[in-house]
């Protein structure tokens, strides 16, 4: 079992997020937040609504700017870059609701994310060679759209739409993959895929995931962390968790 | 799917009709008072070229064209007027040597910033240069602080208001309400001689049809297909490691410059150019060219310009109270019925059937299929 109470300076931390605040009109969405995670790690992070879930992924991929404290990646300071920037770091962002462009193909949706020809002039020069095709094809086969490459992504069912935008993240590469209800809306068989596809893909990086379904976080999560009104609850294994009466009382008893 | 260059084959044929229509049809069939007409529609199809990849693929709609239109016919303009106004030709003027609006308001010399309108190169220069540098102004202004959607369309709008009323307010400075006009020769070549007239709406066609291509290549670039990503989920592309306030400068300024063409033409072929071509009532009637041809097809865009003016011409000819109306119900009409213009009519009903005519025909006619590179 992972120790929590660990030197904040310690190296290799691959995200240290300290002293976190944000406020909307005075409404602190997100409250003196500070947690760890490790290299190679599933972090989960559940809470009930408005726990400021959404808001922590939102702030740590630089859509909504901290009011305070500090994060830090690898050794890179992510609050004063803009987006873009924080991508390059090497964080990638997946959305609720699946975030894709409907008008183009699956292919195409994948090469947007090729992480290649990213200034104006590059994109204008981009060449679609072989290295780019092989890398689609890729990952379009972990996905399990392999069959799907040409086709409008406007056509393709919810969970497919889901493993898309994963697979976009995953041309990026990023080291930190941030996951944001990655199964909800899916079947049963869609979600064991997903849980298998989670597997296989958090080979050589972070995975930070938001999940309400405790049978999914059970199968994935190496450690948890509950947030209640922008504080950290309680963190630590599932087991852990799922027995700290806090837990028990504001989120998991009902 | 076969491709020559970087066009689909379909595209290849479809700029080789455009060509044949606009290099030999038009040229053959029409007089030289209407094929000078001609050639002034086809300078507002610049605009509309550039409206297609910055409002129909990267959905910014701009509804202030005009004033990149206006600004590289001005640039023209200013050329042609300062070599119109020799000291021989100006001789009865207070002040000779200067152009006669500025006489007249009383100025003594010519301001600072025509000076460099008297090279013919910095001119053309300037042509291009000022409109996207005006352009890259508002872009960069507007996208890094992410205004878009209506708020953008609404600044342009206003921008377009203030540029006509500072033209028609320092009237001794740009000529006015009138614009610039009586302009006579190009480094001493009569530009109002119907060999002229002939000569340049060939000049303007070759542009025009160079614009298509550049336009095509824009958009098979990976760069048109963040631009329709950037219409679809912007956040994605943003968090896919894109600058998107660049990418929607680099699509704004390339419109710009592509209408500041078309500005230059339109002074170049009609012989003068005013505010009237700047404001509020020209943007708009632009953006209905590409919104009637179809706002997502470059060729598209071309033939809605053609239609519309000439629907105007004529219409305003016989019944000039009523092409307002028209022109507004046809927008109302295009928008509610036909979405995607006349390209969009075309694809859903003429092309089915020209391709199943052409399968039928492809045996036949064998090994002449174009042989292009592979489609990836």
């Amino acid at each position: 079992m992972h120790t929590i109470a660990r030197d904040a300076a310690a190296p290799d931390f691959l995200l240290s997020v300290e002293g976190l605040t944000v406020s909307f009109d005075g409404f602190k969405a997100v409250n003196d937040l500070s947690f760890y995670v490790d290299k190679n790690e599933i972090r989960v992070i559940i809470g009930p609504n408005g726990a400021g879930k959404t808001t922590v992924l939102d702030l740590i991929c630089g859509r909504t700017k901290a009011t305070a404290g500090s994060i830090r990646f690898r050794d890179i300071e992510l609050t004063r870059l803009s987006e873009n920037r924080i991508v390059e770091a090497g964080v990638g962002r997946k959305f609720q609701t699946p975030s894709i462009y409907e008008d183009l193909t699956v292919f195409e949706n994948l090469e947007i994310s090729f992480p290649r020809g990213r200034s104006v002039f590059g994109a204008l020069a981009f060449r679609r060679d072989a290295a780019v095709s092989e890398r689609i094809e890729e990952i379009a086969e972990m996905i399990f759209l392999k069959d799907h490459l040409a086709e409008r992504a406007a056509f393709l069912s919810h969970g497919q739409k889901q493993w898309l935008e994963i697979g976009m993240l995953l041309i990026q590469d990023p080291e930190l993959l941030m996951l944001d209800e990655p199964v909800a809306g899916m079947s049963v068989a869609e979600r064991r895929k997903t849980a298998e596809l989670l597997h296989k893909i958090i080979v050589g990086r972070s995975v930070i995931v938001i999940e309400h379904d405790m049978k999914f976080v059970e199968d994935i999560a190496h450690r948890v962390t509950v947030l209640h009104q922008g504080k950290v609850l309680s963190e630590g294994s599932m087991e852990r968790v799922k027995n700290d009466p806090k837990v028990v009382e504001v989120y998991l008893g009902h | 799917m076969e491709r020559i260059g970087f066009l689909k084959t379909s595209e290849a044929v479809g700029i080789a009709i455009l060509a044949a229509l606009i290099l030999i049809v038009l040229p053959l069939g029409l007089d030289i008072f209407r094929l000078n007409l001609a050639g002034k529609y086809l300078t507002y199809a610049f605009v509309a070229i550039g409206l297609v990849l910055c409002w129909g693929h990267g959905g910014i709609l701009s509804l202030g064209q005009g004033m990149f239109f206006g600004l590289g016919g001005y640039a023209m303009a200013m050329f042609l007027k300062l070599e119109a106004s020799s000291p021989e030709a100006t001789k009865i003027q207070s002040t000779p040597g200067i152009p006669d609006f500025m006489d007249w308001n009383q100025l003594t010399e010519l301001p600072w910033f025509w000076q460099p309108f008297h090279s013919l190169t910095l001119s053309l220069v300037a042509v291009v240069l000022v409109p996207t540098a005006f352009a890259f102004l508002i872009g960069t202004a507007m996208f890094k602080r992410r205004v878009g959607g209506v708020y953008f369309a609404i600044i342009t709008q206003a921008i377009a208001a203030i540029l006509t009323i500072l033209i028609v307010g320092q009237q001794g400075y740009t000529g006015g309400i009138n614009g610039i006009t009586d302009l006579r020769t190009l480094k001493g070549w009569d530009i109002r001689t119907d060999e002229a007239k002939y000569v340049l709406y060939f000049v303007n066609a070759g542009l025009l049809l160079a614009a298509v291509a550049a336009a095509y290549f824009v958009r098979q670039s990976k760069l048109g297909r963040i631009l329709v990503a950037m219409r679809d989920k912007e956040d994605r592309v943003r968090f896919s490691g894109y600058n998107v306030a660049n990418f929607k400068t680099f699509v704004f300024c390339l419109a710009a410059a592509l209408s500041a063409i078309g500005g230059a033409m339109f002074t170049l072929q009609v012989g003068f150019m005013s505010p009237s071509f700047v404001g509020i009532v020209p943007s708009i009637e632009m953006v209905i060219y590409t919104a009637v041809g179809g706002r997502l097809s470059i060729l598209g865009a071309v033939y809605g310009t053609l239609l519309v003016n000439w629907a105007k011409t004529s219409f305003s000819e016989s019944f000039p109270e009523l092409w307002l109306l028209g022109l507004g119900g046809l927008f109302i009409a295009v928008v509610l019925a036909f979405p995607n213009g006349l390209a969009g009519i075309y694809a859903d009903t003429i092309a089915p059937r020209l391709s199943r005519l052409l399968r039928r025909a492809r045996p036949a006619l064998g090994g002449t299929v174009p042989a292009g590179a592979p489609a990836e």
